[in-house]
């Protein structure tokens, strides 16, 4: 750049000369544009071509060691008329729904607990954490012993210790207790991030406004309803979105446990789409049934959005 | 000399099951009773620098590893081609082999499941000159072999089978006695009486009618089989709605009450602890019960071993052994730039100085191809082995009567026939809406 003065005051007037590199790099779009490349990589790579591909072979007839030709829509008109398939969905959806009410219930009574003041509070909050923290198949191997017909350390208390029972139970042996047993370790592994979720809300939630309410001479109930549950909504719809997103696309827990047994009343999409895709080694059709839990994923998401935690802040306002 | 050699190196290899490194026993001595015909080998000369790949299913029990990584040096000391062998899990073997086959690249052999070469039949080198030479020099081929590793309906070898896996009666003899029975009944009237007498004195039968990808489709399949009914006919239909059918379910529904509970949620290792832990008097697995009894030094389980005995599966109205066995198959594919390499190593792989003692220290883990290798002497240092020598002698496989195709096994992935028994045992469906129920969802990749 030279400066020339002319009457006195200095002005930049751009180099002519400048290559057309430099301009480039000058202009503002082009520079967003190249930050952002990196970005647009990792999620092309990463994201973009896995869905992509997962949304293709869904369109196709493809197999293990056989590279499919494109068959439209064929493997969901097939999935349709699949009552194995139209099960799964079914479980699917009950699963996330009971799961998810149990794991928010005992969640929120226990971040309640442990926002009141305890001894060894901070050992007693990493206890907590410890379903969650502990891999997930290590777990499901814990309550696949648990629910064993033989060797259940549940109905060995009740037959052995206590005789309240003449025979084990049989918790996996046929499909309601198969699938309430599943969900009830579901919400095992899913209370400690509901709870320490919440508990990070509720410590957010400023002691005075419960002093005031006090002075008023609110009830704890009216405290709870009109404080805690208006101000713990958006990390509620937060965690609520995660936790179900987590729940719908479970897997290791069944595959573990049961492997959608008995007669496949417990398969969840999950583990029917892989099932029926690696050991069956129709990779279209498994496809198609994970491609199917896509639709599902979207509604529930936007569900807990818009009905649970539609505020203003969402949109960049203030709450009232 | 021979008897005392052999027993000598079973009994250490066996004692030695479960450490890591297990020395190179009695492999002279193992091979040396191996019946053989006097047959010119084909004479595969190996392209120079040739240098191989080999993927094969993790290991079984130790010394299937350990063996076969001496015998593949051996080989490489020999001729001085460099191998390199992979062990992967069972469940990443069928991806692999895909991968492998379509792109035209990775390991020049693969030791695949069954019904791969039939899937990559066209990218395989023939192998009808070595698996003609085995044959010839070692008393030919059992049935399944022929079945899994020829092109269906032709004698062109597609791949070289190297072992397979399968399953027997496994029972407690003194529970048996106590039952009144000296052997299982192989008819199915007098099985259900030994089942109710089991029960009734407190030893149930257990099988696996849950989701378990070897016992459950074996239990299933026996039941099919040795009722004489198939899933599908020789063309590949769906023959599954049959009268046949309806009476392997009526036998299931007649069994089940004599059955230990919980059976509907059992997957592959539930039979072994229910047997281990004396639950059950009965069930249906490989060799691997036996030995985790015979090898524990827990004298309990010690006892329960010198009490287990096994048979093969009740025939039935079936002729053959109604059962059938987990096949490995060698295959060279023709992206390979060492196709002699390749055969010369699999020749050298199958014959008696190396085969013998791998198989000798499987334990009957694995069982032969080749018919000779059922009479090596080792077979006989432990009696009770015995009904595993012959597993591949059976014209049983995965979806019978059909060609083998890339859908054979799928049937059996999704638990279709498990399924079907299980809702009739447990009274959840009549035979006649199950049958139709699990022939239609079978023909969503079968002919329907």
């Amino acid at each position: 750049m030279d400066a020339t003065t002319i009457d006195g005051t200095v002005r930049f007037v751009p180099n002519r000369t400048q290559s057309w590199l430099g301009r480039l790099f000058d202009w503002k779009p082009f520079l967003v544009f190249l930050c952002m490349l990196p970005t647009i990589g990792l999620l092309v790579i990463f994201l973009t071509y896995p869905l992509g591909l997962g949304l293709w072979l869904s369109l196709t007839d493809t197999t293990i060691g056989h590279r499919g030709d494109y068959i439209g829509l064929e493997n969901f008109w097939s999935l349709y008329d699949d009552p194995v398939f139209w099960g799964a969905v079914w479980y699917t959806i009950f699963y996330t729904a009971v799961a998810t009410a149990g794991k928010f219930l005992l969640g929120l009574w226990l971040a309640l607990l442990l926002n009141h003041h305890l001894p060894f509070k901070a050992f007693i909050r990493a206890i907590v954490l410890l379903p969650w923290i502990v891999p997930t198949v290590l777990s499901s191997i814990a309550w696949w012993w648990i629910y064993d017909p033989q060797f259940s350390i549940i109905s060995y208390v009740f037959v052995n210790v206590l005789h309240l029972r003449d025979t084990y139970f049989d918790f996996l042996g046929a499909p309601w207790p198969a699938r309430w047993s599943l969900i009830v370790a579901n919400i095992w592994r899913g209370i400690p991030f509901v709870a320490i979720t919440l508990l990070a809300g509720l410590q957010t939630i400023s002691p005075s406004l419960y002093e005031a309410a006090l002075l008023d001479g609110a009830s704890s109930w009216q405290k709870f309803r009109r404080i805690t549950v208006p101000l713990l909504m958006p990390i509620l719809s937060v965690a609520l979105t995660l936790s179900v997103l987590f729940t719908f696309s479970d897997f290791q827990l069944v595959y573990a446990i049961t492997r959608g047994g008995p007669f496949n009343s417990t398969h969840l999409m999950a583990t029917l789409a892989f099932q029926r895709a690696i050991p069956g080694a129709q990779l279209g059709e498994g496809a198609a049934i994970a491609v199917a839990m896509i639709p599902f994923l979207i509604v529930a998401t936007l569900l807990c959005f818009f009905g649970v935690g539609r505020r203003k802040w969402q949109q960049g306002g203030d709450n009232d | 000399m021979t008897g005392l050699t052999r027993r000598g190196a079973l009994a250490s290899g066996a004692a030695l099951i479960g450490s890591s490194a297990i020395p190179l026993i009695g492999a002279r001595a193992a091979d040396l009773d191996v019946p053989t015909k006097d047959v010119a080998p084909p004479n595969f000369k190996p392209e120079s620098g040739a240098s191989l790949r080999v993927l094969r299913p993790a290991k079984f029990v130790d010394p299937d590893e350990v063996y076969f990584r001496a015998n593949t040096k051996k080989f490489t000391e020999q001729t001085g081609i460099e191998v390199r062998v992979d062990f992967v899990g069972w469940e990443d073997l069928r991806p692999q082999t895909a991968v492998a086959a379509n792109t035209g690249a990775g390991p020049d052999i693969i030791i695949g499941w069954g019904s791969d070469p039939q899937i990559y039949a066209d990218k395989l080198i023939p192998m009808n000159d070595l698996a003609d030479y085995l044959g010839a020099k070692y008393g030919g081929w059992h049935e399944l072999a022929l079945l899994y590793s020829r092109r269906w309906h032709s004698k062109d070898w597609l791949a070289i089978p190297m072992g397979g896996s399968g399953g027997a009666s496994v029972y407690r003899k003194s529970w048996m006695n106590e039952a009144g029975f000296d052997r299982i009944p192989d008819d199915h009237a007098n099985f259900l009486k030994m089942a109710e007498k089991l029960h009734k004195n407190g030893h149930p039968v257990g099988f696996a009618l849950g989701h378990a990808v070897g016992d459950g489709n074996g239990f299933a399949n026996w039941m099919l089989w040795s009722h004489g009914a198939a899933l599908t006919d020789e063309a590949g239909k769906v023959s599954l709605d049959s009268k046949e059918t309806i009476a392997a379910l009526k036998f299931a529904k007649e069994l089940y009450p004599f059955m230990v509970p919980g059976t509907l949620s059992w997957g592959d290792p539930s039979n072994n602890k229910a047997f281990v832990s004396g639950d059950i008097s009965l069930t249906f697995n490989g060799v691997s019960i036996y030995f985790a009894l015979k090898n524990s030094p827990d004298p309990k389980l010690q006892a329960i071993a010198a009490d287990t005995y096994h048979q093969l599966e009740p025939f039935g109205t079936a002729k053959r052994p109604p059962q059938t066995a987990l096949v490995v198959n060698a295959m060279a594919f023709k992206h390979t730039k060492y196709p002699n390499a390749a055969k010369e190593y699999l020749r050298f792989m199958m014959e008696a100085p190396q085969y013998a003692p791998w198989l000798a220290n499987c334990l009957g883990y694995w069982s032969n191809p080749l018919k000779a290798y059922g009479k090596m002497a080792f077979w006989d240092g432990d009696p009770k082995l015995k009904p595993y020598i012959d597993v591949m002698d059976t014209p049983y496989y995965d979806a019978y009567r059909g060609p083998i195709t890339a859908q054979s096994s799928t049937v059996a992935a999704n638990y279709t026939l498990v399924d079907m028994f299980a809702s009739v045992a447990t009274g959840n469906a009549t035979p006649e809406a199950a049958v139709k129920q699990a022939a239609k969802q079978a023909a969503r990749y079968l002919k329907g």
